[in-house]
């Protein structure tokens, strides 16, 4: 229970960064998982082989893949802003590709880890995992922060209006083309947030953007999008899921269950979890 | 004249066996062909806006299920093969439904068939006790090498004109469904739902049967890959990256136009093989790199594909000389 809690404190940092984007700019980014991946092999660059002080590494990571999320957007999404949503769809698709292999390319194939493990908490006779309990940390008040960003600020207040409507917005003054661009640096830092914590308890490896990629989509079409609170939650009801599906079978059975989970709730709510009904 | 011409390349096709017998590049070519038949059943639906992720899903139950009924029930593939197909059908079936019913379209259609192939590929993982998990999985050898009854060839002639005469049925319906109501409905309902609905179409029914005749061929692909290959794994018939790649071919190839997934499986598996003879295990990646790159130029520059964009650029030509 408690583990699941945790992982799902995981997954609501991961789905953060993808909601903002998929919100505002209404665009998937099949490989934002990738980007992680990235991330995480930023950190492992800059901390094991470059010695870099651990907070400096997670610093340059944030901001480097803040400025691939921007790089994203500029060649791919906004050549196809005005296409059918499902080829901007497979255009990241595109890119998955591309990073998966050229992290191949680059890095081979083998795991790899930061040679770091945090201790493990023993509250109350239950085993805790500090480095679980960081993510939880780091997801809670990275939300928060995004929250008052988007209520509190001039540029905020544009974004959650670019998001309402496109087409009025521009019209009002709105530089829409600056607002896409902030919103999807900020994704790409917050997917880079999200490498630094992650690559504390996982080893990277090409492919590890396939093991959670998946399931970062569904918790944030799950939670309605755009809707922080509501990714949010769904990513605790994922990880709930998981975990305890993987108590009593296996780890894979409790994504089947998460993923037959979704598809269900998908034909009952089809808006999301918390989304009312008018 | 043209219709001659098609008669005289599908003779050509198959005669080629006949006359050149190195295994190597008909290996590829069967590769090639059972692929295209793949890329054919996805473009079937895909066309029509419906860019299912879950064919992977599908394919994996035709491969899996055909090789289960065979290990274990000792049923030959005749009749495990249909019952691939009919267990992949009632999964799409199962899955579609509702999707449809419940208007779920574009990329939540994409994402909910997403969710699909992620269980196919976590179930077949999860039950490694039976299906060897990500291991992959062997179908048993006949002992007496090749049997029509067991579907298992040593001959790669024998493979060749099956997997031709596949091709060209997945080729036929494909253009069967081009040349039907079907097609002029789905085009409506790609169009604007609500409308096609106002003017008579049934929507749900309609999206229904083509997206259960894609998943019908697609485990078919699977099952004929299996049969062929004699070795299935998990990341090579099932899971997202299949669909990802099916989605690619098509779309580089051309999804309008009923040879473009086959172009598509062409270019894919060449590049992937020249890559692979060209530098070895240094290539290891490098495929994926160059599609990648492709994929995104292609949906940017020339979103009809390479067999659209020419026969475009035909027609103009045609109509400035006339």
């Amino acid at each position: 229970m408690i583990n699941g809690l945790l992982l799902g404190g995981v997954l609501a940092l991961l789905s953060l960064g993808l909601n903002l984007v998929f919100g505002v700019i209404d665009v998937v980014w099949i490989c934002y998982a990738e980007l992680v991946m990235l991330g995480m092999y930023g950190m492992y660059f800059l901390y094991t082989v470059y010695h870099a002080p651990i907070v400096l590494a997670a610093a340059v990571c944030i901001v480097c893949v803040g400025i691939l999320g921007l790089l994203l957007h500029t060649l791919v999404i906004a050549p196809l802003l005005g296409a059918a949503p499902i080829n901007q769809l497979l255009a990241t698709g595109g890119v998955l590709f591309f990073l998966q292999s050229a992290a191949t390319v680059l890095f081979g194939v083998e795991f790899k880890n930061l040679g770091l493990r945090l201790p493990v908490l023993k509250v109350a006779g239950m085993f805790v995992s500090y480095s679980r309990l960081l993510a939880f940390g780091a997801a809670l008040i990275a939300m928060v922060l995004v929250y008052l960003l988007l209520t509190r600020t001039y540029t905020g207040t544009a974004i959650r209006a670019i998001a309402q409507d496109r087409q009025i917005m521009p019209l009002m003054g709105v530089n829409s083309r600056r607002i896409y661009l902030i919103t999807s640096g900020l994704g790409g830092a917050l997917a880079g947030l999200a490498a630094c914590l992650l690559v504390l308890q996982y080893d990277v490896h090409p492919f590890v953007g396939l093991t959670f990629g998946p399931i970062t989509f569904l918790i944030c079409v799950l939670g309605s999008l755009g809707n922080f609170g509501g990714g949010f939650f769904a990513a605790f009801v994922f990880a709930e899921i998981i975990s305890v599906g993987g108590l009593y079978l296996d780890l894979e059975w409790g994504y089947v269950f998460a993923f037959a989970f979704f598809i269900v709730m998908m034909f009952v709510r089809p808006e999301g979890l918390m989304v009312r009904r008018s | 004249m043209t219709r001659y011409l098609w008669w005289l390349a599908g003779a050509a096709l198959v005669a080629l066996p006949f006359v050149y017998r190195s295994p190597y590049p008909l290996h590829i070519l069967v590769i090639i062909l059972i692929w295209s038949f793949a890329y054919t059943s996805w473009s079937v639906m895909g066309r029509f806006g419906l860019v299912s992720l879950g064919h992977g899903g599908f394919m994996g139950v035709g491969a899996y299920v055909t090789a289960l009924t065979w290990n274990y029930g000792h049923i030959s593939p005749w009749i495990g093969m249909p019952l691939a197909v009919v267990a992949s059908a009632a999964l799409a079936a199962l899955v579609a439904y509702p999707c449809f019913r419940f208007r779920i379209t574009g990329h939540y259609f994409a994402l909910v068939t997403l969710a699909l192939s992620g269980i196919v590929l976590q179930v077949i993982t999860a039950t490694r006790d039976y299906t060897g998990g990500s291991l992959g999985y062997t179908p048993e050898r006949y002992q007496g090498g090749s049997s029509l009854w067991a579907l298992q060839f040593h001959d790669k002639t024998t493979w060749y004109l099956i997997a031709l005469a596949v091709w060209a049925g997945g080729l036929y319906v494909w253009n069967r469904v081009d040349r039907s109501m079907l097609r002029y409905a789905l085009e409506a309902i790609s169009e604007d739902e609500d409308a096609a609905a106002a003017a008579g179409v049934h929507v749900t029914a309609e999206k229904l049967k083509i997206t259960v005749l894609s998943a019908t061929m697609t485990a078919l692909a699977g099952a004929l890959y299996c049969q062929y290959q004699m070795f299935i794994s998990p990341d090579t018939v099932s899971g997202i990256s299949v669909s990802l790649q099916m989605v690619f071919a098509v779309v580089v190839g051309g999804i309008y136009v009923s040879l473009g997934p086959t172009i598509g499986a062409v270019i894919t598996i060449l590049l992937a093989e020249v890559l692979r003879i060209g530098f070895g295990t240094r290539a290891v990646g490098w495929d994926n790199l160059v599609y990648g790159v492709l994929l995104v130029l292609f949906i940017i520059f020339l979103p009809k594909g390479i067999v659209g964009s020419l026969l475009d650029l035909g027609r103009r030509a045609r109509w400035t000389s006339s």
